[in-house]
């Protein structure tokens, strides 16, 4: 379980993470999301104790994490696969690691097997390691001590579909056993499949929490016409709040906060033909996503398609 | 797009993991351990470390080669040796807190040990470890070039170095160290901590000197105020209270207090 307190974090003058609290249940999968910049990495950087908070605090199975006796027999952390001695091999990274924890030897030839590094990939030096490799080497590191808390900042990052759904098992397989698992990703069809709970952070500040069901179901009705701009216009006379989204063209949509028979019998009356209806919650975490953090983004998706 | 299932994809009630004992502390011994373990596994720190060895055999074999024959005494063999370690441990000492910055190890180091005081102690004591290794390493070849170079002579070997004389020099090797130590923590990044090394034990020792070749009150208080040349002292067999109590005042200004003053920023700095 991990406990975020009204986390704060400035920079100066800039605020990096405002007043953020959540909690990441045991048994649980935890989506952490975000446009770039957000303040996904730095918020979990103060979760396990490397960037200091400028206010709030935070608690790993009930303590400061750096109060953890041994934390990697505890927590399993991923920030950045990158950060690795370019010099060292695969196989030296992990047994640092392992000798650090106190682990036998035995466990890094086990933790190499679980992520598919094979021996001949393990003695290479981590400098000519593909993106993937990286990311699989620093899972290795993660999960090496068994944890039952994970906190990992992008893990999918260069994996390959093979590694996405691996990864994605993996981490249910952990939650079904009682972990906790954080996990930030951009990847949001991964975070979809696998997250139970949602933490939605822009600028800094929580914009939405809950479980994937009630954050997903308060998404409304998705539907497409080609007479777009008629329909909005339709729906706007009619009360109801308009959001455009999909990227223009045509996976243009609008997305109204409405039951889907309303927004029918609107097109019908208005006489614009539909292409689409539906709950739009089926159209998942990308809207929400986009709608969530639309004030926080650099680019500007929905006001672009809106006009 | 597709729709998109949201019931659970696995079963929930799954069982839970036993609820386990909290583990050990992570005992010192073990984190100095791996922080030796770290400073020979990279290519680097390995060549850097086997540099050791290989000038001390260069500089043993050059002193038989070419040194005045009244020159082949153990002392001449140790100040050949010195010299060369006397530059390469201290770049060890930076290295070994440095790299976990500018090659972001922190984040790992960092993570597994919060403790950040107990990782850089460790690092501490591997870095006294290995300065005071290498120069026991250093004596025994010296021995090696004495014994070999007086044969070669024809001439009894030439002793003339006491275990204080040694014990002294072994001091400022470990000095030497710290003080590389000491720019590792303050500036965390290897470049510039390796510049500031030469900067500070060559750059300043030049500038000490010209200041008091020109400036009389200067040149007075040259040994009360210049580390470098404090410990100067210690090269010379024995030291007198007053060249102790000098070389603890420098010690103090030059070396503790920068190094308290870094270790306090370290462990409040971020780690990214
Ligand atoms: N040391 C620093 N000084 C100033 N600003 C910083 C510093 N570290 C981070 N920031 C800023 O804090 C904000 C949050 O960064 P963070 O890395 O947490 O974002 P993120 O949500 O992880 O983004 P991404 O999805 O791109 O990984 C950014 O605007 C970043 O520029
Ligand atoms: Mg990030």
């Amino acid at each position: 379980m991990i406990t975020v307190e009204s986390l704060t974090k400035k920079y100066g003058g800039f605020t990096a993470v405002d007043d953020v609290s959540f909690t990441a249940a045991s048994g649980r999968v935890t989506g952490f999301l975000g446009p770039n910049g957000a303040g996904k990495s730095t918020s979990m950087r103060i979760i396990v104790g490397l960037t200091p908070a400028t206010s709030g605090h935070a608690t790993v199975c009930g303590r400061r994490y750096a109060e953890l006796p041994n934390p990697g027999l505890e927590v399993g952390v991923l920030l950045d696969a990158s950060a690795q001695h370019a010099g060292r091999t695969g196989r030296e990274i992990l047994t640092v690691a392992a000798r650090t924890m106190g682990l036998p030897a035995r466990r890094v030839d086990e933790m190499l097997d679980r992520v598919s590094l094979t021996p001949d990939e393990a003695a290479r030096r981590v400098r000519d390691y593909s993106l993937g490799m990286r990311q699989r080497l620093g899972i290795a590191t993660a999960l090496l001590g068994d944890p039952e808390v994970l906190i990992l900042d992008e893990p999918a990052n260069g994996l390959d579909p093979a590694g996405i759904r691996w990864m994605r098992d993996l981490l249910r397989d952990y939650a079904d056993q009682g972990a906790t698992v954080l996990l930030s990703s951009h990847l949001l069809h991964e975070i979809e499949v696998v997250a139970d709970d949602l933490v939605v952070i822009g600028n800094g500040r929580i914009v939405a929490q809950g479980t994937k069901a009630e954050l997903l179901a308060a998404a409304g009705t998705l539907v497409r016409s080609p007479e777009l701009p008629a329909l909005a216009t339709a729906l706007t006379d009619a009360g109801l709040a308009v959001t455009a989204t999909g990227s223009g063209g045509a996976s243009a949509a609008l997305r109204v906060d409405a039951e889907p028979d309303v927004v029918g019998r609107v097109a019908l009356a208005a006489g614009v033909p539909l292409t689409e209806l539906r709950a739009a919650d089926g159209a998942g975490l990308e809207e929400m996503f986009l709608e969530l953090t639309a004030e926080t983004q650099r680019e500007t998706v929905t006001e672009g398609a809106a006009a | 797009m597709t729709a998109t299932d949201l019931s659970p994809t696995t079963a929930a009630t799954a069982v839970r993991r036993p609820a386990r004992p909290a583990p050990a502390p992570i005992p010192f011994a073990r984190i100095v351990g791996v922080e030796l373990r770290k400073s020979f596994d990279t290519r680097a720190g390995f060549w850097l470390l086997a540099s050791v060895v290989i000038t001390a055999t260069l500089a043993t074999g050059a002193t038989m080669l070419w040194a005045p024959d009244s020159a082949l005494t153990y002392e001449g063999f140790a100040s050949a040796i010195g010299f060369p370690m006397a530059v390469i441990l201290p770049m060890v000492a930076v290295l070994s807190v440095t790299s976990e910055w500018s090659q972001r190890t922190g984040l790992t180091t960092f993570t597994l040990v919060p403790n950040r005081a107990r990782s850089i102690a460790a690092k501490a004591v591997v870095v006294i470890g290995i300065s005071v290794a290498s120069m026991a390493l250093a004596m025994v070849i010296g021995a090696i070039g004495t014994v070999l170079g007086s044969a070669a002579l024809g001439i009894d070997p030439v002793w003339d170095s006491s275990a204080q004389d040694l014990a002294l020099i072994v001091l400022a090797q470990v000095l030497g160290m710290l003080v590389g130590f000491m720019l590792g923590v303050v500036i965390r990044s290897s470049a510039a901590a390796i510049v500031a090394y030469f900067v500070y034990s060559f750059v300043l020792t030049a500038i000490s000197e010209a200041l008091a070749a020109f400036q009389e009150w200067f040149a007075d208080a040259r040994p009360w105020i210049d580390f470098n040349y404090a410990q100067g002292s210690l090269f010379e067999g024995s030291l007198t209270g007053t060249q102790w109590a000098q070389l603890g005042v420098t010690g103090v200004v030059w070396l503790v207090l920068p190094m308290a003053f870094g270790l306090w920023r370290l462990m409040r700095s971020e780690i990214k």
